[in-house]
């Protein structure tokens, strides 16, 4: 593969080839789907919350390559977070995750923190008491 | 893995004899055709010469009216460009079609911001040109009008003579882009009635590096670079020698190959549209159907609930390389105004590909195409969060319309915020 090129470095490719958490969560807490006005992608985000922390992620996306990827590596990166700690969550762990972004693609990891939080709003939407609860118990 | 080149619209291989054709100018005649000695006066002999071979593609009536630039681009801005300042005393309005290339498109947006005005006459959905608003479109103001042979995106061939007649009896000269039919489609410019024409050799098998300008005589323009004589004054700039002579070889061999090249690549075109649509569901053609109006080469696809850089990053790694008019592949992250202008729903042209045939494309690697995509497809909507919106009703179908769910486009501003571009 020495003379094989890619138009995105190693992880980023090895994101969107084989994506981790691609699916849908059959009994999700919270469900996030997001779109971005500029090129108009589309990225959905499903939670599992247990005792005010993610147990499990899953994504589905509508997008090029690094928006795939961008989606990929942030359900890995925030399982085991608290809902607080995944509130505060930036794309730019994401960036820094898959080793850079093109600038031009730098929006992808924005959409995929906003679906992260767009799930987690779901969540405490659909659960009032217990997520307040829950965060004040995981802090 | 089987390797395909589908972007043939992009670039195609230099021909072995070309390319040997070439070597000697690098090398032994590398002399300065504006020099006079032996060394200037034998590459002159050779410029001479592939001015003839370019002017015999396009049935110019003489080499004279060839010249050569570094590009297409180039070609276009001096057609653009030299014809709008060699008239402006007469007028400052110029007419193109609204899904030219984007080297004509932004020269016309360059003239704007210097006070020129020019009308962008819409096409049809499968990009042929309006001609009743093309014909209001002229204004005793109008210096140029210009429309290209064949899309470069969609593969439309525009009804040019019927261009050429309208403008020939407005009195206004009509530079016709052949970036994407020399080669490849017979080209006539008297038959046409253009003053300019436009093409590159790389396009069919010869080198990058030299463009061509057609000019009839009268047509007047002036010069965008500025330096000596060469090219009789009109284009600056010590010629590109080698490719030059690569790129007359390349004229040359097109204009005896055309007909089997033709016959070919209308062949597979049809064998890999058919594939397609029986293998993949959801697929869309853009363009006119392969036939009298589509030229041999292009398919231009929407497949969809997927967007098209994925499927372009998937296909290259099986092999199979493509281009796209998706808003990810491009800079500024806006869709293909060739899609735009067909009035393509948008989510349409965010799974766009474009596939362009050659010469060298076999039956046993449409058939890879057609398998490898259907899967390429399979796997992106199963990533999808469109694919499975629409098989739970959430969405309809552009395509194929079940009278279920809302639109992609409406649930896409709406979870947006507003329409994407």
């Amino acid at each position: 593969m020495s003379d094989t090129y890619t138009l995105y470095n190693p992880t980023v490719m090895e994101h969107f080839m084989n994506p981790r958490n691609m699916g849908d969560l059959k009994d999700a807490d919270g469900i996030g789907e997001v779109g971005a006005a500029a090129c108009g992608d589309i990225m959905k985000i499903s939670v599992k919350i247990q005792n005010g922390r993610i147990t499990d992620a899953r994504f589905k996306t509508f997008g090029c390559g690094s928006a795939i990827a961008s989606s990929s590596m942030a359900t890995e990166l925030i399982k085991g977070r608290t809902i607080e700690e995944a509130m505060n969550f930036s794309n730019q762990e994401v960036v820094d995750a898959l080793g850079g972004l093109p600038p031009v693609k730098i929006h992808c990891s924005v959409l995929a923190e906003e679906a992260l939080k767009a799930a987690l709003e779901d969540y405490v939407k659909k659960n009032p008491d217990s997520a307040k609860a829950q965060i004040a118990v995981a802090a | 893995m089987r390797n395909v080149y589908l972007d043939h619209q992009a670039s195609t291989p230099v021909l072995p004899e070309v390319f040997e054709a070439m070597r000697p100018y690098f090398t032994e005649a590398f002399g300065n055709p504006s020099s006079l000695h032996q060394h200037g006066l034998r590459v002159r002999e050779a410029l001479k010469k592939a001015r003839q071979q370019m002017a015999a593609l396009i049935n110019a009536e003489s080499e004279e009216e060839i010249f050569f630039t570094s590009d297409g681009t180039e070609s276009a801005n001096l057609a653009i460009k030299g014809v709008a300042y060699a008239n402006e005393r007469r007028g400052r309005h110029l007419v193109v079609s609204a899904t030219e290339h984007p080297s004509i498109m932004n020269s016309v947006e360059f003239l704007e911001k210097q006070g020129f005005t020019c009308t962008r006459v819409p096409v049809d959905a499968e990009g042929l040109l309006r001609l009743p608003e093309l014909q209001a479109a002229i204004t005793p103001q109008s210096t140029l009008v210009a429309v290209h042979h064949v899309n470069h995106d969609i593969g439309t061939i525009e009804p040019i003579a019927e261009v050429g007649r309208i403008c020939a009896a407005a009195g206004v000269p009509l530079y016709v882009d052949c970036e994407a039919s020399a080669g490849w489609l017979p080209i006539d410019v008297k038959a046409m009635g253009a003053a300019l024409v436009s093409f590159s050799p790389h396009r069919f098998y010869g080198p990058k590096g030299v463009g061509v300008l057609y000019r009839h005589r009268k047509a007047r323009i002036v010069s965008m670079m500025h330096g000596g004589v060469q090219e009789n004054g009109r284009r600056a700039g010590t010629e590109n020698v080698p490719a030059i002579v690569g790129g007359g070889l390349a004229a040359e061999i097109a204009l005896t190959a055309m007909p089997e090249r033709i016959a070919h690549t209308a062949k597979l075109q049809a064998r890999l549209w058919k594939g397609l649509s029986e293998h993949v569901p959801y697929i869309k053609l853009n363009g006119p159907i392969p036939g009298p109006n589509r030229i041999t080469t292009n398919l231009n696809l929407s497949t969809e609930f997927i967007e098209g850089e994925g499927q372009l990053l998937l296909c290259d790694l099986n092999g199979i390389a493509v281009a796209s008019g998706s808003s990810c592949v491009s800079k500024s992250l806006k869709i293909s105004h060739v899609l735009a202008a067909i009035g393509l729903d948008h989510a349409l042209a965010q799974g766009n590909i474009i596939m362009t045939l050659g010469q060298d494309n076999t039956e046993a690697d449409i058939d890879y195409v057609i398998e490898s995509f259907a899967k390429i497809a399979a796997k992106l909507r199963g990533m999808s969060p469109m694919w499975e919106e629409f098989e739970s009703g959430v969405i309809d179908s552009v395509i194929a319309p079940r009278g279920i769910g809302k639109s992609f486009s409406d649930h896409a501003a709406g979870i947006s915020g507003k329409p994407a571009r």
